[in-house]
C-alpha cells in the first residue's frame, strides 16, 4: 500500500514536470529575451567566437527568431547543452527552443515530447580518405580500416553498410574526434568517417589538406532541425515559420542588401512575405513585418549558410543537398499565403 | 719537546673529487654502475625529446600576429607552436563570456585576495611573533595603492576598509568588556546569534531603503561582523584576518562577481567561464568542503547511533559514486523532479554537487587524523575538564589537522582537477572554453597548443597548492620539530 502511494507521489512528480504551460510567446515577450539551447563545439554551427560573440548556421537561426519577436537580433542567450542534457533542458523549460545540430527522428520526435519545426541542415554520414589509396566511391572500401568514435551512431551505420555491400573493415575505435583526426593524419587508418559537415571541419586541421577527398557516397540521413516542447503550438509555428520565411526569401531573392527596395516589389509572393500584404504576422502573435526583420536584420537561408559553412569559409562546403529546391537540392519552404 | 706542535696546520682541503662540482656529481649521479647507467638513460631521454619540444614551443613558435595567417605558410612557420590562438582567446581563456568592460571587478577580487591571503602564508598562520604582525600589516597596506592605481577610488577605499579592518577589530576586540559571565555558555551563544540575525535584517533593510541592491550580501557582511566581533574578542590581527578571510570576503567577491547594486552591472552566471570559473569553482569547493569534512569525520566518531549512522551513510553513498554521475544527476535528473519553471541556477547545482562529494572524502581524511591521535590526549582533555568543543578546539583538531595536511592537499589538489568535469553539464570552464576555441572554424586544428596550455595552467594552479601545503606544513610542525 505505502509503495504504491510512493510511485503514484514519483508518477504525478514526473508528469507535473513534463506538462505543458502555454503561452511560450508570452513568456518569452516577458523575460525579453529567448534561450536557445546550442551546442558550442560544433565548428560551423554555433561556437564562440574570440569576443565571445556566438556565430554559426544553429546561432544565426536563433537570432532570426529573436528578430522575428523582438526586433532585435541580439535579444538570444546561448546556453551550451550536452548532447546528454539537451532533451531535459528542452522539456523542463530551461531553453525555450533547442538548436544544436540535433537529427530528427521518430523516436525523439514521439517520445521524447519534442517537436521538429522542420530541417535546417541536411547531413548525412561520409567518408574521407587519402587521394594516394586512389579511391573514388566508397564502394571500393572493401578491407579498409576506419577510424570511428566510440558510442555514436556512426559505428552502426558504417557497419550496416559494410554488410549491406558485402564489405568488410577494420574498425579503430577513438574516444573523441580531435584524436581519431590525428591518428587519421598520421595514416593508421585508411579512412575517417563522421558527418559530412564534420568531415569538412576535420579536413581543415589535417597537415595537407588538400591531399584528402571526400567520398560522395552519403549512408545515412541525419536531417538536422531546430525543436521545441511539444504543446505549445503557437510556438511551434513561430520556430517553424521562421526557419521557412528564411528559405523562402532566398527562393524568393529576398536579400539583408536588398530587402528595403523588395519592399516595393510587385510580386505578390515577396509582398506577402515581407508583410506589405496581408497580416501573416499578426496571426501567431507578431508583427506584420516579421519576415523583413528576419532578412534585414540576420539574412536568408542562402546568406546564413554561405556566412557560417559556405565555400567562403574555412569548412568550404558547398550547397548539396542543402541547395535550393529550384536548384536540385532539398531545402523546401511552404508558402506563405 | 719541539716536537709537538704549537701552531695547528692549515686543514687540508678535501680531495676535488670529494668536493665542488665534481663532488657533487660524483656522489649523486655517478656514485654506482647503476647510478651512472641511470644518469646515461635520463640524459639519453632528455636530448631525445626537449630539443624537438623547445623547438616547437619556443623557438620556431608563432607569436606575432592575430589570425590563423599568422601561424601557416606563408607568413608563420607551421612546425612550430602558434601561440596566437592562445593570445586572441586569452580574454576568453581567463573570464569566459564575462563583459569585456566588467573584466576588472574580477581582477579586482583577487587581487584583494591576494593582498589578503598572501601574508597570512607568509606570515604562518596565527603566529604570535611581531614581526609576523608587521608583515600582516605591511603586505596589504602596499596593496591599496595599486588597486587604487588599477581600479579607482570607490573599490580602493572599499579595500582599504577590508585590509585594515583586522587590526582595528582586534584593537576594538581587545577593549571591549566581556558579556556578563552569568550567562553561561549556551545562553552567550544564543544571545550572539539572535544579535548576528537582527544585524543581518538591519543591514538588508538599509540597503533596501538606500535602493543599493544586493541586499543579501550587505545583510550576511553586517551579520558576520556583529556575530564575529564577541566570538573573536581578544584575537590577534591574524586570526580576525582569517575569519574576515572566510566569512566577509567571499561576500565582497560575490558582490563585485555577479553586480546588480552599486553600480556594478548584473552579470548573470551563465556568463561566468574561463580561468575564472574553475577558480571560482576549486576556490568554493574547498572551503565549503573542509569544514563540511571535519563536521562528517566527528560524526562518524561520534557516540550518537543517529548521527553516526547518517554521517557513515552520506560518506559511503558518496564515496560508491563517481564526480561525474552525481553532477550528472544534479544536472539532468534533478531538473525533471522540480516542479515546472523552477530553475536552480546551474553553477549553484554544480558547486553543491563538487563541495558535497569532496566533503565526504575530507571527512576519511580528517577521520585518519583524529584515529592517530592517542587515546591519553583525549582523556587529557577531559581530566582538565574540557568539554566537548573546547578539546576538540584546543587539543585535538589542531594535532590531527596537522597530521593529515598530506591527505588534505591530495583531496584539495583532487578538487582543483576534478573541476572539469563541469563539462558534463556545460559549464565553461577554462578546459570548456578551451574545447570550444578548438571549434571556431577561423582557428581549427591548434590541438597541441590548446591542451599544452590547459595543462601549463593546472599545473601552476596545483603546484601552487602544493608549495602552499609545504609550507603551511613547516610552519605548524611545532610539536614535531
Amino acid at each position: 500500500m505505502r509503495r504504491k502511494t510512493w510511485i503514484c507521489a514519483i508518477l504525478a512528480v514526473f508528469l507535473c514536470a513534463s506538462g505543458a504551460v502555454a503561452g511560450m510567446l508570452d513568456t518569452v515577450k516577458q523575460r525579453g529575451v529567448v534561450v536557445a539551447g546550442v551546442s558550442g563545439k560544433v565548428p560551423g554551427f554555433s561556437v564562440p567566437d574570440d569576443k565571445g560573440v556566438w556565430r554559426g548556421l544553429d546561432v544565426d537561426f536563433c537570432r532570426a527568431l529573436a528578430a522575428a519577436i523582438f526586433n532585435d537580433a541580439e535579444k538570444v542567450k546561448f546556453v551550451p547543452v550536452t548532447t546528454k542534457e539537451r532533451f531535459t533542458a528542452l522539456q523542463t523549460g530551461e531553453i525555450d527552443v533547442l538548436s544544436r545540430n540535433t537529427t530528427w527522428t521518430f523516436e525523439r520526435d514521439v517520445q521524447q515530447g519534442l517537436d521538429f519545426a522542420g530541417i535546417l541542415f541536411f547531413d548525412g554520414q561520409g567518408f574521407m580518405v587519402n587521394k594516394k589509396l586512389g579511391v573514388n566511391s566508397a564502394k571500393q572500401l572493401d578491407g579498409a580500416s576506419i577510424c570511428i568514435q566510440t558510442g555514436t551512431t556512426t559505428e552502426k551505420n558504417v557497419s550496416d553498410y559494410f554488410a549491406a555491400n558485402n564489405m568488410k573493415f577494420k574498425p579503430v575505435v577513438f574516444e573523441s574526434a580531435d584524436e581519431s583526426t590525428v591518428i587519421y593524419d598520421s595514416g593508421r587508418c585508411d579512412v575517417y568517417t563522421t558527418d559530412t559537415s564534420g568531415l569538412a571541419a576535420r579536413r581543415v586541421t589535417l597537415s595537407k589538406p588538400e591531399d584528402h577527398i571526400i567520398l560522395p557516397e552519403v549512408i545515412s540521413k541525419e536531417p538536422l532541425g531546430p525543436a521545441v516542447r511539444q504543446g505549445d503550438n503557437q510556438w511551434a509555428d513561430i520556430v517553424r515559420w521562421t526557419l521557412f520565411a528564411l528559405i523562402n526569401a532566398e527562393e524568393l531573392g529576398v536579400t539583408s542588401k536588398n530587402v528595403d527596395e523588395m519592399l516595393k516589389s510587385n510580386n505578390p509572393e515577396i509582398k506577402q512575405l515581407l508583410g506589405v500584404e496581408g497580416n501573416y504576422g499578426e496571426q501567431f502573435g507578431l508583427t506584420k513585418d516579421w519576415a523583413y526583420r528576419i532578412v534585414k536584420q540576420v539574412g536568408n537561408y542562402g546568406e546564413i549558410f554561405d556566412r557560417n559553412v559556405g565555400p567562403n569559409t574555412a569548412l568550404k562546403l558547398n550547397r548539396g543537398q542543402n541547395a535550393l529546391w529550384t536548384r536540385g537540392g532539398l531545402i523546401y519552404a511552404p508558402p506563405i499565403r | 719537546m719541539s716536537y709537538v706542535k704549537t701552531v695547528r696546520t692549515r686543514d687540508l682541503p678535501p680531495p676535488p673529487t670529494e668536493s665542488g662540482l665534481i663532488g657533487w656529481l660524483r656522489h649523486n649521479l655517478f656514485s654506482s654502475w647503476l647510478n651512472t647507467s641511470m644518469t646515461f638513460v635520463g640524459l639519453a631521454v632528455l636530448l631525445w625529446t626537449l630539443p624537438p619540444f623547445l623547438g616547437w614551443a619556443l623557438f620556431k613558435a608563432n607569436w606575432l600576429g592575430d589570425s590563423q595567417n599568422a601561424c601557416v605558410q606563408p607568413m608563420g612557420n607551421p612546425d612550430g607552436a602558434c601561440w596566437v590562438f592562445i593570445k586572441v582567446r586569452f580574454g576568453m581563456l581567463m573570464y569566459g563570456f564575462y563583459p569585456e568592460v566588467d573584466r576588472w571587478r574580477i581582477d579586482y577580487a583577487f587581487l584583494l585576495l591576494a593582498a589578503s591571503a598572501g601574508p597570512l602564508l607568509m606570515a604562518g598562520l596565527l603566529s604570535p611573533k611581531h614581526r609576523d604582525e608587521r608583515i600582516l600589516m605591511v603586505v596589504p597596506s602596499l596593496a591599496v595603492p595599486v588597486i587604487l592605481a588599477l581600479h579607482g577610488a570607490g573599490p580602493a577605499s572599499l579595500a582599504l576598509a577590508y585590509l585594515a579592518a583586522p587590526t582595528l577589530l582586534s584593537r576594538l576586540g581587545t577593549r571591549t568588556g566581556k558579556l556578563p559571565p552569568s550567562t553561561g555558555f549556551f545562553g552567550r551563544a544564543s544571545a550572539i546569534v539572535a544579535a548576528s540575525i537582527l544585524a543581518y535584517w538591519a543591514g538588508v533593510l538599509a540597503a533596501q531603503t538606500l535602493q543599493t541592491g544586493l541586499e543579501g550580501v550587505i545583510g550576511l557582511v553586517a551579520g558576520f561582523l556583529v556575530f564575529l566581533l564577541p566570538t573573536l574578542r581578544r584575537s590577534s590581527s591574524a586570526m580576525w584576518r582569517l575569519a574576515l578571510l572566510l566569512t566577509v570576503y567571499p561576500c565582497i567577491a560575490y558582490a563585485f562577481f555577479i553586480g546588480g547594486g552599486f553600480g556594478l552591472r548584473y552579470v548573470e552566471t551563465d556568463l561566468w567561464g574561463g580561468m575564472f570559473l574553475t577558480l571560482v569553482l576549486a576556490g568554493v569547493g574547498i572551503t565549503a568542503s573542509f569544514p563540511i569534512g571535519v563536521l562528517l569525520a566527528l560524526g562518524r566518531r561520534s557516540n550518537m547511533p543517529v548521527i553516526r549512522a547518517l554521517c557513515i551513510g552520506f560518506i559511503e553513498l558518496i564515496r560508491g559514486v563517481p564526480l561525474i554521475s552525481v553532477l550528472f544527476m544534479v544536472s539532468v535528473m534533478l531538473p525533471l523532479t522540480l516542479p515546472e519553471g523552477t530553475h536552480i541556477n546551474k553553477l549553484l547545482r554544480a558547486l553543491v554537487g563538487v563541495s558535497l562529494f569532496y566533503a565526504a572524502y575530507m571527512a576519511e581524511v580528517v577521520r585518519g587524523g583524529l584515529q592517530a591521535i592517542p587515546r591519553g590526549q583525549y582523556e587529557a582533555a577531559e581530566a582538565l575538564g574540557f568539554r566537548y568543543w573546547k578539546s576538540l578546539r584546543l587539543v585535538i583538531l589542531p594535532q590531527a589537522l596537522r597530521l593529515v595536511i598530506p591527505g588534505i592537499t591530495n583531496t584539495v589538489l583532487g578538487l582543483a582537477k576534478d573541476t572539469t568535469l563541469v563539462a558534463v553539464i556545460n559549464l565553461m570552464d577554462l578546459l570548456g572554453i578551451l574545447k570550444s576555441a578548438l571549434a571556431d572554424s577561423n582557428w581549427l586544428g591548434f590541438t597541441k597548443e590548446a591542451y599544452v596550455f590547459a595543462g601549463l595552467a593546472f599545473w601552476v594552479i596545483c603546484f601552487g597548492i602544493s608549495r602552499t601545503s609545504m609550507r603551511l606544513e613547516k610552519r605548524l610542525r611545532y610539536g614535531n620539530r
